[in-house]
């Protein structure tokens, strides 16, 4: 990347080192291009916060999490045995995620497994970087901008983390507005359940089009998420109603790294 | 002497009948496969208390709140009442609790009150059914028998209650003329502005009026009871277990597979020994293909189903207008047991009538569209989980029959071969850092 590197836990390891968090990047955040600017604004705060942190590159594997909601327990267990054997053999304890699914999954499900790690959300990084002082924002783009959050369904109902994403979007002093769809209330953005690797069911509508419906009748000047899936269904639909110049779709993540000129 | 017989004989049946229904329901959900829970009774006291007796989950919804915590009420108080009646129907007295003295008065007093309450609140919800048509109530898998259901029930409450009303207006009168055996007893600020309407009338039309209430309301509540568990209205009863064995993990934690996990971990290790099977047994299915395969604790989910649509309501699927309807997927859970069930009646345990939950109550294409976004879930006034049986009818069309649509099974053999659902090199996993 461009000031510093990116460090492996296996170079880690090789020198001797060990760092305070692992960053799992997913797999959307490792190959998606839009997402990919996500991970890398992920990667700017972390490093300029002054926190030591390694991913496991190409070592990392799909936690399994779509096979799992698609019913395929086999192809789930399979994952998350080889990751569990990975992540025991560099003896993580704690991980950071940007995706709600790999954080929900590494949380709650692979410790039946033999996984247990401290798992947390990058919105509850984010918060606790701000919350503690260690960075600092001064609104930046986004001040006094009218910004909504979607909430991801494996954040907020599947693990009640409502509050992180919010006090990290209060921080850019900007106009939070909701949605009347929000929190524990939230509709889904389409992807989740496995559903972002098929074509939707016969309907009158697609799911992500109901939710950018909701999200741009607030005339919002970015709809922020905290979750790949949400990213592309959402930027879907924007560009769909041809709003892409109007209203950014942006990970929280993002909004803080623009926020802070990283 | 002759009425006391009688009522005794009433009681004694509606009881029975009542309870022999409640054990087949019980035999029914014991078909489920078995499930241990009872871990942190504190943590499920409290969730029971909350959401079954304190009725948390209702407030969402504060109209229907307001009108459910009414007859809510009215039906938990007025079993005192019942109470007295029973004592009275066995023994012949009347109004055997009155010694109590002003405290009685103040209960007569709160159960006319509730009672006005429970009319009105039938009422509205009758007209929300039937005038205003409210959507959720009128969806596809609401055919006449829910509708009907809903509407016996709302009716006779009507009933019971401008019963008890008038019995209550014609004893008044009948005491304050000093009839024999009407002890002067209770206070009827309701019903008393009944009392013109019945104040011309002779003492003993006013008592045959006031015994055939009297029976009306106590023979209608022994039909009501055992109406009961045939009806919606089981969450009555329901609602309190249901709440007390429901998931404490949180809602994005799936239900781990113990016999996938022996199989991959041999797969895995092939120096590890299969577990042995016992002579005769076949192994378990993978998932659920009918009722049987589902947990108790689905099954039970499914009787205490109230049909209220509140998770078909916030379901993105179903309002985008897809087929999927989660309470759908309690009501065939629910339908589809009731039919093994009564096979089981006639035929005996071993009974198979070579049908299934899956493909005929409830089609692929239904559980293919659930994006497993808990919605559902968390909009449950009696915390039941129709996500939990849609992945494991999932599992069953995926691990035992292999019938997952293409773009899936692609995405499976993606994840197997790249460690990815995309068509991505494990490889380029570091390429972010670069760009
Ligand atoms: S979990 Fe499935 S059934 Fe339940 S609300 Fe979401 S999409 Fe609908
Ligand atoms: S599952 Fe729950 S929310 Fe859905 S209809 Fe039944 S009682 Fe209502």
């Amino acid at each position: 990347m461009d000031n510093f590197k990116v460090r492996t836990m296996a170079d880690m390891m090789a020198a001797g080192e060990k760092p305070d968090i692992l960053f799992w990047v997913g797999c959307a955040g490792s190959f998606d291009d839009r997402a990919k600017k996500v991970t890398k604004a992920v990667a700017r705060i972390l490093h300029h916060a002054g926190i030591s942190f390694a991913v496991l590159g190409t070592e990392e594997s799909c936690t399994g999490d779509p096979a799992k909601r698609a019913g395929n327990e086999f192809l789930f267990q399979m994952q998350a045995m080889n990751n569990i054997m990975v992540l025991n053999g560099y003896e993580v304890t704690k991980i950071v995620t940007a995706c709600p699914h790999c954080f929900n999954t590494l949380k709650n499900e692979y410790p039946q497994l033999g996984g247990h790690y401290e798992v947390i959300h990058h919105s509850q990084l984010l918060q606790d970087l701000l919350d503690t002082g260690k960075i600092k924002v001064e609104g930046g783009t986004f001040k006094g901008k009218k910004i909504t959050f979607h909430d991801p369904c494996y954040l907020g109902r599947a693990n009640d983390v409502y509050e992180a994403p919010r006090r990290v979007i209060m921080r850019l002093d900007s106009l939070m507005v909701e949605m009347k769809r929000s929190k524990s209330n939230g509709l889904c953005c389409g992807a989740g359940g496995a559903q972002m690797f098929k074509e939707p069911e016969p309907g009158n509508k697609d799911i992500n089009m109901e939710r950018t419906e909701e999200a741009l009748a607030l005339t919002p000047d970015a709809i922020a998420v905290a979750c790949p899936f949400c990213m592309t269904m959402l930027s879907d639909g924007v560009k769909l109603h041809n709003k892409e110049t109007e209203v950014k779709v942006k990970d929280i993540a993002e909004l803080i790294a623009e926020a802070i000129d990283l | 002497m002759l009425s006391q017989i009688l009522f005794s004989l009433f009681l004694l049946a509606g009881s029975y009948f009542f309870a022999s229904k409640v054990r087949e329901i019980s035999r029914n959900i014991k078909l489920g496969r078995d499930l241990q829970i009872n871990d942190r009774p504190a943590d499920r006291w409290k969730v029971m208390a909350r959401v079954a007796l304190g009725q948390s989950k209702m407030t969402s919804r504060p109209v229907a709140a307001f009108f459910h915590l009414l007859i809510y009420v009215g039906f938990v108080i007025i079993n005192i009442e019942v109470m007295e009646i029973i004592i009275d129907g066995i023994f012949g007295t009347h109004r055997i609790l009155s010694f109590m003295g002003g405290f009685y008065d103040f209960l007569i007093a709160s159960f006319e009150i509730l009672a006005v309450g429970v009319l009105l609140a039938c009422v509205v919800f009758l007209s929300r059914r039937n005038l205003l048509k409210l959507k959720r109530f009128w969806m596809r898998e609401m055919t006449s028998w829910p509708r009907t259901d809903a509407n016996l029930i709302l009716i006779t409450e009507i009933f019971l209650m401008s019963a008890f009303l008038i019995m209550n207006a014609t004893d008044s009168i009948l005491q304050s003329r000093g009839a024999d055996h009407y002890v002067l007893a209770g206070a009827f600020p309701v019903s008393s502005l009944l009392v013109p309407l019945f104040n011309e009338m002779s003492n003993d039309g006013l008592m045959a009026l006031e015994r055939f209430c009297w029976w009306f309301h106590i023979i209608g509540i022994l039909a009501f009871l055992n109406y009961v568990p045939y009806s919606k209205h089981f969450h009555i009863l329901l609602a309190f277990p249901n709440t007390w064995y429901s998931k404490l993990e949180p809602k994005g934690s799936f239900t781990n597979m113990e016999s996938v996990t022996n199989e991959v971990k041999m797969m895995m290790d092939p120096s590890i020994v299969p577990p042995p099977v016992a002579p005769g047994a076949s192994p378990p299915r993978f998932g659920a293909k009918d009722v049987k395969d589902l947990s108790w604790k689905q099954l039970m989910d499914a009787y205490s189903c109230t049909e209220c649509g509140r998770c078909t309501s916030v379901c993105p699927a179903n309002i985008t207008g897809k087929l999927l309807s989660p309470r759908k997927i309690m009501m065939d859970t629910r339908d589809r047991l009731e039919e093994l069930g009564n096979g089981i009646n006639k035929n005996g345990p071993d009974y198979e009538d070579g049908k299934s939950l899956l493909n005929d109550y409830i089609t692929p294409e239904e559980l293919w569209a659930c994006t497993s976004c808990n919605a559902c879930v968390e909009a449950c006034p009696v915390l039941i989980d129709p996500l939990s049986i849609i992945i494991d009818m999932r599992r069953f069309m995926v691990m035992e029959q292999s019938a997952a649509p293409a773009e899936l099974n692609g995405m499976f053999t993606k994840i197997e071969n790249n460690g990815a659902p995309w068509q991505f090199s494990p490889a380029d996993r570091m390429n972010w850092t670069e760009s």
